[in-house]
């Protein structure tokens, strides 16, 4: 066994029996403590749980990555992904956390209608597997590539766990669980960024020492046949740049898994406090993101630029056994870097290694590096704690609970959450050893599809009281029945031809077109059908103020208590 | 916090248009057009740092370089979340001060930790 397996191993075990340790000591028994941990939760603990949440394998594994390869554009991930905390915090959060139930579907049944309710429970069950998946496959990789697992044993053992302590715990266990995850994820991230940034420039904040090398980064990147690492808008056209940030953004404000953890906090104020301390503990992370990946794409193309074939680096090696890195046939010296599997470049590096493969690239300590394997495998382990408990609250709460048994009891319905999500669990661990080939794809989908559904629905529903169930119900089909057509029509993913994009707009971007038509259909159709019930107007004015008014003045103090 | 549900809650039937509400509630009026108000600005902030100066006007921002970074990409990869954050820090700043202005604050909060 190599130094860097056994210090792998070391990490991983030792994150895992806290991880379960804490699943353990904070196991529930009652429905409250599952969905919404009895709301209870301080705000600081909620914003790293959020964070964790929040930042799945993608972020920790895949962002950089895809940054050091698509320069100054990757900007629509680090903005998209982060902006969107903005609109929560100012649009949704409170205002959900004062209305105070379980689910985000629940919201929507009860603002608007039943039917409106059972779309959106599917639809969050549909939105929340997909990235379910994701997860899965990203802890697979991690383990085949440091405990020479294969990728089936990986995603088999990732999956228990994660399944044992979400079926288990609740979001009481989860949410306590996922604040030692944000705690390792951070750790694992910061550590090796500061060491490659000290060591490279003398500086060891990432974030300001970065601009140091980006003159050297665009002068070699042109060299090895690549865009300049600044340059705007050389990996997709302005517009698409936009309309994508856009639609990771209200995609962002409209995820069912990242709504429904502001109704663990136990107030008003503490729900747009703890989307400050989630934004907060992301952002850490998000603005390092972009150093790690300028820092390790120089070190990268520094290391293999004019090498001959036999005489490259350690990593190139111990990665190409994992088939995501590949030298060309017949290169005899680098002469062209690329990530694309068809460029024909003499080195190939697929974005998702260059996190993981970060400190071995730099020539870190062997510790350092099973610390990063750590670190992935909580993020990726996190996400889908979150998203199993969505699925199995949206299951068991929205549909078995509304649609097959009203009288259920507390027990019956605590056992379809956890049946649910067992078999959430069975099922993506089948969908992560047997990936779908657009897995990437049908993340953008679901991020397309939130935005086009839940969020202008929401936030209508809160912000204007004359806002109906026809109305909602219209625009949310509308919307999402606009968006998944284009993506069918520009995406080769159902077997159909992939079209050239309408005016330069990706099926990644066109979530904000979809939102927005969303909001048009919804208050035209609201307008021209009756007005909702003073009920719902009640509700809608009572969730605007985060408590009864005290007494200040006599006559303002009679009506309001 | 006590949970304050709309059944539970008896007010005179106030009708659902916001124009029309009775003299006495013009309070909730007033703290909701402010808390709107507060909203207004800080998306527009939002939108200019983000899409403004991060998109829009990237490229002419970049002519300009401070410490390494063109100021356009600076605006796109690290000073629109820095600023995202405290646009958060600062509504809920100037929630907390309505809120208690208005009395709508909630009487057993936690303590926000900063």
């Amino acid at each position: 066994m190599s130094d860097i397996q056994l210090w792998t191993l070391v990490f991983i075990g030792g994150s895992f029996a806290v991880y379960l340790y804490i699943a353990w000591r904070s196991r529930v028994k009652e429905t409250a403590g599952f969905y919404v941990a009895g709301q209870g939760i301080p705000t600081v603990a909620n914003g790293a749980a959020v964070a964790a949440d929040w930042m799945s394998a993608a972020s920790f594994i895949s962002m950089a990555g895809l940054i050091a390869f698509l320069g100054s554009d990757g900007s629509i991930y680090l903005m998209g992904w982060t902006g969107g905390y903005v609109l929560l915090a100012l649009l949704i959060a409170p205002y959900l956390r004062k209305w105070g139930k379980f689910t985000v579907p629940e919201f929507v049944g009860d603002r608007y209608s039943e039917t409106v309710r059972t779309v959106a429970a599917v639809a969050a069950i549909i939105i929340s597997f997909t990235y379910v998946v994701g997860q899965m496959r990203g802890g697979g990789i991690v383990f085949s590539r440091f405990l020479g697992l294969d990728v089936t044993g990986g995603v088999i053992v990732a999956a228990v766990i994660i399944g044992l302590y979400a079926v288990l715990g609740g979001m009481k266990g989860i949410t306590w669980t996922q604040v030692a995850q944000y705690t390792v994820l951070i750790v694992a991230y910061l550590i090796p960024a500061v060491a490659v940034a000290q060591q490279m420039t003398g500086i060891p904040v990432p974030q300001v020492s970065f601009g140091q090398i980006l003159d050297e980064l665009n002068a070699i990147s042109l060299e090895l046949g690549l865009a300049q690492f600044t340059d705007a808008f050389a990996a997709r056209p302005q517009i698409d740049v936009f309309l994508v940030t856009m639609s990771l953004m209200i995609g962002t404000a409209g995820l069912p898994h990242v709504i429904v953890r502001f109704y663990t906090t136990k107030s008003v104020r503490g729900a747009r406090y703890s989307a400050f301390w989630a934004l907060f503990f992301i952002a850490l992370l998000y603005t390092t993101a972009p150093a790690v990946g300028a820092f390790t794409k120089l070190n990268l193309l520094q290391g293999v630029n004019g090498v001959s074939a036999d005489a490259l680096p350690s990593w190139v090696n111990n990665w190409a056994a994992t088939g995501l890195v590949t030298v060309g046939d017949g290169v005899t010296t680098i002469n062209s870097v690329s990530n694309s599997p068809t460029s024909g470049a003499d080195l190939i590096v697929n974005n998702d290694i260059l996190v993981l493969a970060s400190p071995e690239i730099a020539g870190l300590p062997a510790p350092i590096v099973g610390l990063v394997a750590a670190g992935g495998l909580a993020a990726a382990m996190s996400t889908a704690a979150g998203l199993l408990l969505v699925i199995s609250s949206s299951f068991s709460h929205d549909l078995y609970f509304r649609r097959v048994k009203r009288d259920s009891t507390d027990a019956q319905r605590l056992l379809a959450g956890r049946i649910a999500m067992g078999l959430a669990v069975l099922i993506s661990i089948y969908a992560g050893i047997n990936p779908p080939a657009f897995v990437a794809q049908v993340v953008a989908f679901a991020f397309g599809l939130a935005a086009a559904s839940f969020f202008p629905v929401i936030v209508l529903g809160i912000f204007w009281k004359r806002c109906n169930s026809a109305g909602a119900a219209a625009g949310m089909i509308t919307g999402m029945v606009f968006t998944a057509t284009y993506m069918i029509y520009t995406l080769p993913v159902f077997g159909t031809e992939a079209n050239p994009h309408i005016l330069d707009i990706s099926p990644e971007g066109i979530g904000t077109i979809g939102a927005i038509v969303n909001f048009i259909v919804t208050i035209a159709v609201s307008k021209m059908t009756a007005p909702p019930r003073d009920e719902i107007a009640e509700m809608v004015e009572n969730i605007r103020y985060p408590s009864e008014r005290r007494t200040v003045t006599a006559g303002a103090a009679t009506d309001a208590s | 916090m006590t949970e304050v549900t709309p059944e539970k809650e008896t007010r005179g039937g106030e009708p659902p248009p916001p124009g029309s509400a009775p003299p006495d509630n013009g309070w909730r009026k007033e703290y909701w057009s402010r808390n709107l108000r507060l909203m207004v600005i800080l998306l527009a902030i939002w939108f200019i740092v983000s899409f403004g100066f991060g998109v829009l006007l990237i490229e002419p921002l970049n002519e300009i370089v401070i410490a390494g970074f063109p100021l356009g990409f600076w605006f796109a990869q690290q000073g629109s979340i820095y600023v995202f954050v405290i646009l958060i820090l600062v509504y809920a700043k100037m929630m907390d001060r309505l809120d208690s202005q208005f009395g709508v604050d909630e009487p057993e909060t936690e303590g926000a930790a900063k």
